[in-house]
């Protein structure tokens, strides 16, 4: 008679092993990542959730960054795109959004100190857009949101974040807080 | 008649007090620019301010009131309003109203505006109630 395997002892282990296949799977699934708060199961992927963390923007960053557009949370590009836009402003997607020397040092240090380094985030995304990234395109596929809803003049394009995440240049983009307008 | 005198005073000071420094730069410029040049001209601001070059113009972001909060053509970013009736802020920062003159003539005109037009431009907006 085999005294390791007891009919106990494989009731233990077979509970057990479907307890950690639980855990696991649950650990694995893309749901709990929506959330924008860190939750039990984010100990298991280590980004989403961090992506957006950062030390506070200085008043620069929303006087010569957010006039035209809202604060984009620096998580959200690689250091390689934040740099790239920096060097680039006299040709900033159509307008000339140069600044003035030491502005443009400060602000691209805390853009660097802060940008993504998460593996969805790792890519510079064409055009350095934000909106081009292929996590981003995916959270926005026709199935979540439909097409239309970019041509309404109440959100007129994918990089007006806060059109439908309101707490967009905090770094919040629950899932559950997001309100599409009409 | 000293009364009168100090009245008259009274009445003009806060006229000759209130003239914007960064205009009053413009209309140097202007007579550097143009031997010729008179005045600044808020009717010829006005009209400048409406006139599409283009698909853009100075309204297609303030809209057609500068009292009124305007919006960004192509991201819909709120724009505080321009007259300092509206928003008392405006104005008042030389290097700031050069910086966003620089820009906006630029998407616009496609070329720097000359301080004529920028005076003009401003008479119209200060005059803004």
């Amino acid at each position: 008679m085999n005294s390791l395997f007891t009919p106990p002892t494989r009731l233990l282990v077979g509970r057990i092993a479907t307890g950690l296949l639980i855990v696991l799977s649950a650990a694995t699934s893309a749901h709990a990542e929506e959330d924008g708060k860190r939750g039990f199961f984010d100990f298991f992927r280590g980004e989403g959730s961090k992506a957006v963390a950062q030390t506070p923007a200085p008043p620069k960053y929303q006087q010569e960054c957010a006039s035209c557009h809202m604060a984009y949370p620096p998580g959200l590009l690689p250091p390689s795109s934040w740099q790239h836009l920096m060097s680039n402003l006299g040709k900033h997607y159509g307008t000339d959004a140069s600044l003035a020397a030491q502005d443009a040092t400060l602000i691209g240090n805390w853009l660097n100190t802060n940008a993504g380094t998460y593996k969805r985030v790792s890519g510079a995304p064409p055009e350095d857009r934000i909106s081009q990234s292929d996590w981003f395109l995916r959270k926005h596929r026709a199935g979540e949101v439909p097409a239309n809803v970019w041509t309404r003049a109440s959100v007129r394009s994918p990089a007006n974040c806060s059109a439908c995440h309101s707490g967009a240049e905090q770094g919040n983009f629950n899932e559950h807080q997001v309100r599409i307008p009409g | 008649m000293k009364t009168s005198i100090l009245a008259c005073l009274a009445l003009a000071l806060p006229l000759c007090a209130s003239a914007n420094p960064i205009l009053e730069s413009y209309r140097t410029a202007a007579k550097q620019e143009n031997p010729a040049f008179k005045d600044f001209s808020a009717a010829t601001g006005q009209k400048f301010y409406t006139t599409k070059v283009g698909a853009l113009s100075c309204a297609a972001c303030h809209t057609d009131s500068p009292m009124a909060a305007g919006k960004h053509a192509s991201t819909n970013k709120e724009i505080l309003p321009l007259a300092p009736t509206a928003n008392p802020k405006r104005f008042t920062d030389a290097a700031n109203v050069e910086k966003w003159f620089k820009r906006n003539c630029n998407d616009v005109l496609k070329r720097a505006c000359t301080a004529q037009e920028k005076g003009d431009f401003m008479s119209y907006v200060l005059s803004v109630k």
